[in-house]
């Protein structure tokens, strides 16, 4: 398989095929952080700029390092502390930023789609770092990697989602991940934050965890933000905790090889009680060191189709149909 | 060529590594994946199961060059990266690097790189069961199975059974330029 995609935008557009072109070639990468020198120059010259709207510390950096590790320039440009915030627009700011001869830009905004549209602004290539509630599709690799890693077999894994699907790029980008590998997804969570039209995805949906603990071998708790309650999609974090947080009592009831996955950061005590996320079945930190070879991995599939080389495919944008 | 002959060229490389090999204490053999690997595999059977090795035997690794190529910015798509194992501590080692054919030199360039990435060897050695020439970079080897005089435009593939070849062998193509 030859992978001749200029842009990582979602999991959506991706065959099967891709993304397990993407986790081989991660898997090849997490060879470099063990060795003394841990760096390679594959993109030795080339130069990244990580275009962050949003405040992220653990994506950024890791993208930063992954960035550092290929031997590529990486440049950190934050939204809040730059020109956007006196008027600029998306693409303005972009392309301004592209003049300095850039080879990739890692984008991260709070509006679905804003890397859909970079991609068609700008000439070198674009990584989605999570675009609004559509896709993350770094982060569900990452999962997918750590998944795959204890469970090789992921046709017919029973894979739960738990939290607040519908304002979450994780869970997008998990669900058409998952599913082209043949996992079986449940989005499980309040009827505010999992609405039953979810099911049109292909996911079984569930309000109720108790009911469906027993038969997953993956949960993949998502944070549960504060601003959801102020708004009264559910009523309390005490009363969310109590029903859709993995505790000691839930962990004694499913099955002896489930894994905790969290896309972090975590709220101790609301989605996880600390004895799990300290557990045996949490992967939560191999999550992280994964994400690590999981960009490099990004960073240098795309970088090779860049503006030297690569075909440009035409890539759809959310929403549209195929 | 029959496989009596690669038999042969193979025995007079191994009889020329294990002369070196034999007086080694403290060295590793690492072949150059995908086809240099299989023949590191090889020779790691033949010299250590030769009974001719003393002491603990050698360490052996395998490389995956394909972050270390200078043509990334002339590619359509990146090269498969099939990883780099090395388990063992490169400080102070003397090293035997294997390929199948040397030609440009430019993958050997890319392996020194990468081994030098892990620490400071003593002293590497290059082996080649097959030397094509014509070289871009002042490369040579100090094992060497067989020198073939070749034109740019030809073709020389080592055909070994652990890659689903179906014999042991060396392939020269030779493509004639017809001007079309």
């Amino acid at each position: 398989m030859k992978w001749d995609r200029k842009h990582l935008l979602g999991l959506e557009d991706l065959s099967r095929e891709e993304i397990i072109e993407l986790l081989d070639t991660a898997e090849g990468f997490r060879e470099v952080s063990t060795r003394s020198v841990k760096k390679v120059p594959a993109l030795r010259g080339r130069v990244v700029v990580n275009l962050f709207f949003e405040p992220s510390t653990r994506t950024r950096t890791s993208f930063e390092l992954a960035g550092a590790r290929l031997s590529a320039d990486v440049l950190n440009f934050s939204g809040s502390s730059s020109s956007t915030s006196k008027g600029e627009t998306l693409n303005d700011t972009a392309l301004n930023i592209e003049a300095m001869g850039v080879d990739i830009v890692v984008v991260r905004h709070s509006c679905s789609g804003a890397a859909y549209q970079l991609s068609q602004v700008l000439e070198c290539s674009v990584i989605n770092a999570g675009d609004g509630a559509h896709e993350h599709p770094t982060q569900a690799l990452l999962d997918i990697f750590t998944i795959r890693q204890r469970k090789p077999e992921l046709e017919g894994l029973k894979v739960a989602i738990v939290g607040d699907v519908s304002h979450s790029r994780v869970a997008r980008s998990n669900i058409w991940g998952l599913q082209k590998l043949g996992a079986e997804v449940y989005a499980v969570g309040p009827s505010t934050l999992v609405p039953n039209g979810l099911s049109r995805l292909g996911v079984k949906v569930s309000h109720n965890l108790d009911e469906v603990l027993e038969e997953i071998d993956v949960f993949n708790m998502l944070r549960i933000q504060k601003e959801r309650q102020e708004r009264g999609l559910f009523p309390t974090i005490r009363e969310y905790a109590k029903l859709y947080g993995l505790n000691g009592e839930r962990m004694k009831r499913v099955k002896e090889d489930a894994l905790v996955l969290h896309p972090g950061p975590i709220n101790r005590g609301v989605e996880l009680t600390p004895e799990v996320a300290d557990g045996s079945r949490s992967v939560i930190l191999d999550q992280v060191s994964n994400g690590l070879a999981v960009r490099m991995a990004a960073l240098y599939l795309v970088g090779a189709c860049g503006p030297q080389g690569g075909q440009v495919e035409p890539q759809r944008a959310p929403g549209e149909e195929s | 060529m029959t496989p009596d002959d690669f038999g042969g060229i193979y025995q007079r490389w191994l009889a020329g590594i294990r002369q070196t090999t034999d007086t080694l204490e403290n060295w590793a053999l690492v072949g150059i994946k995908r086809r240099g690997a299989v023949l590191a595999r090889r020779l790691l059977e033949d010299l250590v199961g030769g009974g001719g090795a003393r002491g603990p035997g050698p360490a052996y690794g395998e490389l995956d060059i394909s972050l270390y190529r200078d043509d990334y910015h002339l590619q359509t798509g990146a090269p498969a990266v099939l990883g780099t194992e090395i388990s063992f501590a490169v400080e102070g080692k003397s090293i035997v690097l294997v390929d199948d054919v040397l030609y440009t030199g430019r993958t050997v360039r890319a392996a020194l790189d990468l081994v030098l990435d892990f620490g400071r060897p003593r002293r590497i050695w290059l082996a080649v069961l097959v030397d094509r020439g014509n070289r871009e970079l002042p490369i040579e080897a100090n094992f060497t199975g067989e020198f073939f005089e070749t034109g740019r435009n030809d073709r020389v593939q080592v055909r070994l059974k652990e890659m689903d070849d179906d014999y042991d062998g060396v392939d020269l193509t030779s493509f004639v330029e017809t001007g079309a």
